[in-house]
């Protein structure tokens, strides 16, 4: 399994796609790092960033990589490797490339300049953002034996979870607006990685007191040492299931 | 030493395979035959574990291949229509199957690479490969770990008489060392000297399941083409 993950990093790392990609993170990073006045305002930019940008490279890279590599997945299934261990490899390898694009693009210059751990904390969001979207990628490719539908589903998928989701939601709040709404937006909030992901960051910022009294609930929830843990191990299982989906389909596919 | 049972496998709702069971002997070499479309790659291709079974299951020397993975390192396989990584050059795809599968230097059979001269195009990308060469490879690749059991599609399709000779000598020596060979083609007339027993399959059943001299017998035609072809036209032994 080490030797097929070593193939595909090294296959993705001479990529020039993906070597643009590091060098834009990095010179976004650094503008923003030196053209920002205070902390908070640099965080809140990454921040926009991390949640838009990451997600959209992570799961559009993946699905068109896993397309591109249907040979080498079929020269692989005839030789005497597990499927699983196939499946996992290329997702490995990819995750963990799109992951040393985002360490040396985003986390390298920002930790450097700031040690805080809000900063810390941005870049543990991007770093299992881009895990996330890279297994729904790779759920979606599986899926699809269409390299055009495939590509589809997964700008579908982008789209979804940070454009279409948050207008849902707020269409949720107003319609519901009589009620109280803080436990249902908890819920709502944790049914999406990239909401997820700003509500942490945005309680460390106190950017919260903003969000009036769900702010309040928020900050209860998620601000405490439980609420954290929960929270990472949502985006752990936004992770981990998505992959779990794509083995079970591809133990069974015909290639 | 291969041992399908009631095979069946269905694309959509088009059945391609129907209740196939057949039992392949160590030490043979075994012709798989139909027209177009009758199951030849999809029946294979279970075999290989790349297409799974809607019913039925398939032994590998008493391993049951959809429990156990470790049935492919006695296998080699040349696909009908190789497809490779494109940007990998030859030796590249060729370090990286060796560096999976790990076979001791000694141990690797490389004939066939020397006779097909590749060492002088290594650094050819597979991309810019003709037809012809990748299917030179893939011989290669199907060969290169000393399998006990080697399975060839349509292996001689695209290749020049002179290659398709090389390959066909090497079938032959690699019988005679007691290899199980499994080969389908439609040039029936090179499997003459190489097949001792014919797999004829149709709309995705087994027509029949002979050897060579029972087969000459029962349809009184000496040479495969004429056996075949009394068998196609009578169309029921």
């Amino acid at each position: 399994m080490r030797k097929i993950i070593k193939y595909v990093l090294l296959d993705i790392l001479r990529n020039k796609i993906l070597i643009s990609y590091t060098v834009l993170l990095f010179a976004i990073t650094m503008t923003m790092l030196f053209l920002g006045d205070n902390e908070t305002k640099v965080l809140l930019s990454l921040l926009n960033i991390v949640l838009i940008v990451l997600p959209l490279v992570s799961i559009i890279f993946s699905t068109i990589y896993y397309y591109n590599s249907v040979e080498f997945i079929e020269l692989l299934v005839c030789q005497p490797i597990r499927r699983t261990a196939i499946l996992l490899s290329i997702y490995a390898g990819l995750a963990l490339s799109l992951v040393i694009a985002f360490g040396v693009g985003v986390a390298l210059p920002l930790l450097m300049m700031e040690h805080t751990t809000t900063a810390a904390l941005l870049v543990f969001i991007g770093f299992l953002l881009t895990a996330i979207f890279a297994a729904l990628a790779i759920l979606g490719s599986v899926r699809m034996r269409d390299k055009a539908r495939g590509i589809g589903v997964s700008i579908l998928a982008w789209f979804y979870f940070s454009l279409l989701y948050d207008g849902l939601v707020l269409f949720l709040l107003f319609q519901f607006s009589d009620y109280p709404l803080e436990k249902p937006s908890i819920v709502l909030g944790a049914m999406n990685p990239i909401d997820l992901g700003r509500i942490m960051l945005l309680l460390r910022l106190d950017s919260s007191a903003m969000m009036g009294y769900t702010g309040a609930v928020f900050q209860e929830f998620f601000g405490s040492a439980g609420g954290i843990v929960i929270a990472v191990t949502l985006l752990i299982l936004w992770m981990n299931l998505p992959l779990w989906a794509a083995i079970r389909r591809f133990n069974h596919k015909d290639l | 030493m291969i041992e399908f049972s009631g095979i069946s496998k269905k694309f959509g709702r088009l059945p391609v395979l129907e209740d196939v069971s057949l039992r392949l002997q160590k030490g043979r070499t075994v012709a798989l035959i139909g027209p177009n479309g009758s199951g030849k790659t999809t029946l294979i291709k279970c075999l290989l574990g790349m297409v799974v079974p809607d019913k039925g299951h398939i032994t590998f020397g008493g391993r049951n291949i959809l429990e156990d993975w470790s049935y492919r390192t006695d296998l080699g396989y040349m696909p009908q229509i190789g497809r490779y990584p494109d940007n990998m050059t030859i030796a590249q795809l060729f370090g990286m199957i060796r560096d999976i599968r790990r076979m001791p230097d000694q141990r690797l059979d490389e004939d066939l690479i020397r006779a097909f001269r590749l060492p002088a195009i290594y650094d050819k990308r597979m991309r810019t490969l003709s037809g012809g060469t990748r299917q030179k490879v893939s011989a290669c690749l199907a060969f290169l770990f000393d399998p006990a059991v080697i399975v060839l599609d349509e292996p001689t399709a695209g290749l020049d008489p002179v290659s398709a000779g090389i390959l066909t000598d090497k079938i032959l020596t690699e019988t005679q060392k007691g290899k199980l060979v499994l080969v389908t083609s439609h040039i029936l007339s090179e499997l003459d000297d190489l097949v001792d027993e014919v797999v004829y399959l149709q709309d995705g059943r087994i027509r029949f399941h002979k050897t060579l001299p029972q087969l000459r017998a029962d349809t009184g035609e000496h040479r495969l083409v004429r056996a075949i072809a009394h068998v196609m036209e009578n169309s029921m032994l």
